[in-house]
C-alpha cells in the first residue's frame, strides 16, 4: 500500500475527482498557483487549469454563496475557506442558505457542495487562526459534518463528501497534514456514519475527534504501561454520527471520555456524552469525562497556548480518573 | 469606467397586442395579490406576507425580455415575480395556504417560494442572500456553455448588504451571465433613502465594480423590457454581468398590516394617483371601460380560482416536516 501524508491524501481525492468528471471544481482564496495557505491544492492549476482551480477574491460569503449557486445547477463544487476561523464570514450563506435550500423548496433543490477547511492550535497564530468549532455546524439540520483525523480517512472521506448531494462542511486540522499513513491502491470511499475503532480496549472508551486521536492513541500507550486497556474510538463524521458503534463500545467498557481540541463548554463532547449517558446508561460505572481546550479565545504565548488546548495527558488523567471510579 | 445607460420611455419596442397581454399579467398579480391580502386579514393565511402593489410592471417587464430557460431568484416580496416568471396561481397561492400542492410543497411559504421547473431558484428571506447564489448559478451557465442568464431581484436596502458587494464584485470579475435587477422603491421597511443611503443614484455601485448599468422607468412595463432584452443580450454574450437601476415605487405597507406610521399621507395618495403602473399602461393603451371590465373579470376569475384550489388543497402530514432534510 502506497503512503501519503494527509495533505496529499486530501489533494489527491480532489485531482482524482476532478479527472473523472468535469462537474467538481475547486475554488478558495490563493489556491492556485500558490496552492492554499497549507499547500494542500498545490500543483493543481497546472494539471486542471485556471478555469477549475479558481482563485477568489477575499469574499467568504460569496465563495461559499457562489459554491451554492453552481451546486444547485447540479456542479459539485469544492470551495475553500482559508481558515476556520473565517468561516464565521460565511455562516449565514452555510446555515440559512446551503443547509435550507432543499426543505424550503419541498425537495425540488439539492446543494451538493464540499465546505473544506482546516484549523487548530500548536504553532502560535493567536486567536484568530487556530479555531475549533466543528460543533456549531452539528446543530444545524440540513448540513453534514465530517472530521477525518488519517491520511486514509481523509482521503476516503473527502470523495464521498464530494459525491454527497447535500452541503458537507469538512474539516482538516493544520498539524494532522504531515502525518503520513497506508492508503489503498485505488481510492476506496468511505461511507458516512461510520465510526473507526482505531484501537480496541476493555476498560475504557475514548472517543476522539480530529488531532485529539493521535493524541488519544498515545495516551492509550501510556495507559496499556498503567496496567489500564484502552479503546480509541473515531467517529470521522459528527454528523451523521455512528452512536451504534459510540455505544456498543461503552457498553463493553462501561467507561467513557470524549476528546477534542475546541473549548470543552458546548463542544462536540457535549452531543457525544448525551448520546453515551443515553444509551449505556445501566453500563457506566464512571461519569463521563472531557477533554477539551479551557474556555478562552486561544492567547499567544506559546506557554499560554500549550496549557491552553488538551494533549494526550489531558487524555490520560481524564482516563485516569474514570478507572479510579471502581 | 463602465457605463450607466440613462433609459426613457422606449416606444414601439412591444406591439399593441404583447403590451396587451402584459397588462392583463400585471392586472392578475395586482388581483392576487390583492386577493392575498383580504385572506390574510380574514386569518386564513399562516405567517408573514409582502406584497409589490406598484412593482409590476417590474416582474412583468423583466420575464418578458428574458428567455424561457433563463433563472430568477427573489426576495420576501416575490409573489409577482413568481406568477410572471409563470407559476400558476394556484400552485402558489396553495403555498400560502400551507398546502401540499404548493410551489413549495407547503414547506416555504410566501418568503420561500420555488419552481425550479419553471426557472424560479427560491424567494429569499434573508435580505441579499440571493446574490452570490445567483452568481454561482450564473458561473454554472458560463462552465457549460448554455445560453442562459440568472436572475437576482433585489431592493435599495439590500444594496447595504455586505453580501451584495461580494456577490457583484466576483460575478463581474469573473464575467458570468447574470442580471442584478434593483427594484429600488426608496424604502427598506420603515426606513427611507435618506436615513439607509448616503447616495442617490444606486448606480454607481455597480459602476464602481466596473459592471455596466442602465437606469430603468419601473412604471413602464415597455421600458423594462427593453432593458432586460438588452442586458440579458450582453450578459448572454459573454461581456459580463449587467445591473439594472430601476425605479420603482411601493404603494403600500411593507408587510401586510403595516399602519405605515413613518409615511407621509397625502404624499403616498399622491403616488398611488400618479405613479401606479397599471394606470399608467391603462391610459397607454387607451383601455375602453368595456375592455378593462372584461380582463377585470378574467383575471378575478382565476385569482378566485387559486383560492379555491388552495383551500380544497391536502394539509401535510406534520410528521413529513423533516421529509427533505437531506438528499
Ligand atoms: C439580513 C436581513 N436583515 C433584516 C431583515 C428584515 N427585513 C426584511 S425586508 C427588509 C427591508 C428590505 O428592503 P429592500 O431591500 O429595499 O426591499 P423592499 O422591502 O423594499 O422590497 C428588512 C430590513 C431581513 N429579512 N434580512
Ligand atoms: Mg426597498
Amino acid at each position: 500500500m502506497p503512503e501519503l501524508t494527509y495533505r496529499e491524501a486530501v489533494r489527491d481525492a480532489l485531482s482524482r475527482a476532478m479527472r473523472e468528471d468535469d462537474d467538481v471544481f475547486i475554488m478558495g482564496e490563493d489556491i492556485a498557483e500558490m496552492g492554499g495557505s497549507m499547500g494542500v491544492t498545490q500543483g493543481m492549476l497546472d494539471e486542471f487549469g485556471a478555469e477549475r482551480v479558481r482563485n477568489t477574491p477575499i469574499s467568504e460569503m460569496a465563495i461559499v454563496g457562489t459554491g451554492i449557486g453552481a451546486a444547485m445547477q447540479g456542479m459539485r463544487p469544492v470551495v475553500e475557506i482559508m481558515y476556520q476561523d473565517f468561516l464565521t464570514l460565511s455562516m449565514e450563506q452555510l446555515v440559512n442558505q446551503a443547509a435550507k435550500h432543499r426543505t424550503m423548496s419541498g425537495g425540488q433543490l439539492k446543494v451538493p457542495l464540499t465546505i473544506r477547511t482546516q484549523g487548530g492550535a500548536g504553532w502560535s497564530p493567536g486567536a484568530q487562526h487556530a479555531q475549533q468549532f466543528e460543533s456549531w455546524f452539528v446543530h444545524v439540520p440540513g448540513l453534514k459534518v465530517v472530521f477525518p483525523s488519517t491520511p486514509e480517512d481523509v482521503r476516503g472521506l473527502l470523495w464521498s463528501a464530494i459525491y454527497d448531494d447535500n452541503p458537507v462542511v469538512f474539516f482538516e486540522h493544520r498539524l494532522l497534514y504531515p502525518l503520513k499513513g497506508e492508503v489503498p491502491d485505488e481510492l476506496e470511499p468511505i461511507p458516512f456514519g461510520k465510526a473507526r475503532i482505531m484501537r480496541e480496549g476493555a476498560d475504557v472508551t475514548v472517543i476522539a475527534i480530529g488531532r485529539m486521536v493521535p493524541e488519544a492513541l498515545q495516551a492509550a500507550e501510556e495507559a496499556e504501561a498503567l496496567g489500564i486497556s484502552v479503546e480509541v474510538l473515531d467517529p470521522r463524521t459528527l454528523l451523521p454520527l455512528d452512536e451504534e458503534a459510540i455505544i456498543a463500545s461503552v457498553q463493553k467498557t462501561n467507561r467513557c471520555v470524549t476528546a477534542h481540541e475546541a473549548v470543552t463548554r458546548g463542544g462536540f463532547g457535549a452531543e457525544l456524552t448525551a448520546v453515551v449517558q443515553h444509551g449505556a446508561f445501566d453500563h457506566l460505572d464512571a461519569p463521563i469525562e472531557r477533554v477539551g481546550a479551557k474556555f478562552g479565545p486561544l492567547a499567544f504565548a506559546p506557554a499560554m497556548e500549550q496549557w491552553a488546548v488538551p494533549h494526550a495527558a489531558d487524555v490520560l488523567e481524564a482516563v485516569k480518573r474514570t478507572v479510579a471510579r471502581a | 469606467m463602465a457605463k450607466v445607460e440613462k433609459k426613457a420611455r422606449s416606444e414601439g419596442a412591444l406591439s399593441d397586442e404583447r403590451l396587451r397581454e402584459l397588462f392583463r399579467e400585471m392586472l392578475l398579480i395586482r388581483r392576487f395579490e390583492e386577493k392575498v391580502e383580504e385572506r390574510f386579514r380574514a386569518g386564513e393565511l399562516p405567517g408573514f406576507l409582502h406584497v409589490a402593489i406598484g412593482q409590476e410592471a417590474v416582474a412583468s417587464g423583466v420575464m418578458a425580455g428574458l428567455e424561457p430557460d433563463d433563472t430568477i431568484m427573489s426576495t420576501h416580496r416575490a409573489h409577482g415575480h413568481t406568477l410572471a416568471k409563470g407559476t400558476h396561481p394556484n400552485a402558489i397561492m396553495a403555498e400560502l395556504y400551507g398546502k401540499t400542492e404548493g410551489c413549495s410543497g407547503g414547506f416555504g411559504g410566501s418568503m420561500h417560494l420555488y419552481d425550479v421547473a419553471n426557472g424560479m431558484l427560491g424567494a429569499n428571506a434573508v435580505v441579499g442572500a440571493g446574490l452570490p447564489q445567483v452568481t454561482g448559478t450564473a458561473l454554472a451557465y458560463q462552465f457549460r456553455k448554455e445560453d442562459k442568464v440568472a436572475v437576482a431581484f433585489f431592493g435599495d436596502g439590500a444594496t447595504n448588504t455586505g453580501v451584495f458587494h461580494e456577490a457583484l464584485n466576483l460575478a463581474q470579475l469573473w464575467k458570468v451571465p447574470a442580471l442584478f435587477v434593483l427594484e429600488m422603491n426608496g424604502w427598506a421597511e420603515s426606513t427611507p433613502m435618506s436615513q439607509h443611503l448616503p447616495i442617490t443614484d444606486l448606480s454607481q455601485r455597480a459602476v464602481a465594480f466596473g459592471m455596466h448599468s442602465i437606469d430603468v422607468d419601473g412604471q413602464d412595463v415597455e421600458a423594462v423590457f427593453t432593458a432586460t432584452k438588452e442586458a440579458r443580450e450582453y450578459a448572454a454574450s459573454g461581456k459580463g454581468p449587467v445591473f439594472l437601476n430601476v425605479r420603482t415605487y411601493r404603494l403600500v405597507g411593507h408587510y401586510i398590516g403595516d399602519p405605515q406610521v413613518y409615511r407621509d399621507k397625502d404624499e403616498l395618495n399622491e403616488l398611488r394617483e400618479t405613479k401606479d403602473p397599471i394606470e399608467l399602461l391603462r391610459a397607454r393603451l387607451e383601455l375602453s371601460d368595456d375592455e378593462f371590465e372584461q380582463l377585470d373579470t378574467e383575471v378575478t376569475a382565476i385569482v378566485e380560482e387559486s383560492v379555491a384550489f388552495a383551500k380544497a388543497g391536502t394539509d401535510p402530514a406534520p410528521e413529513d416536516a423533516l421529509k427533505w432534510v437531506y438528499a
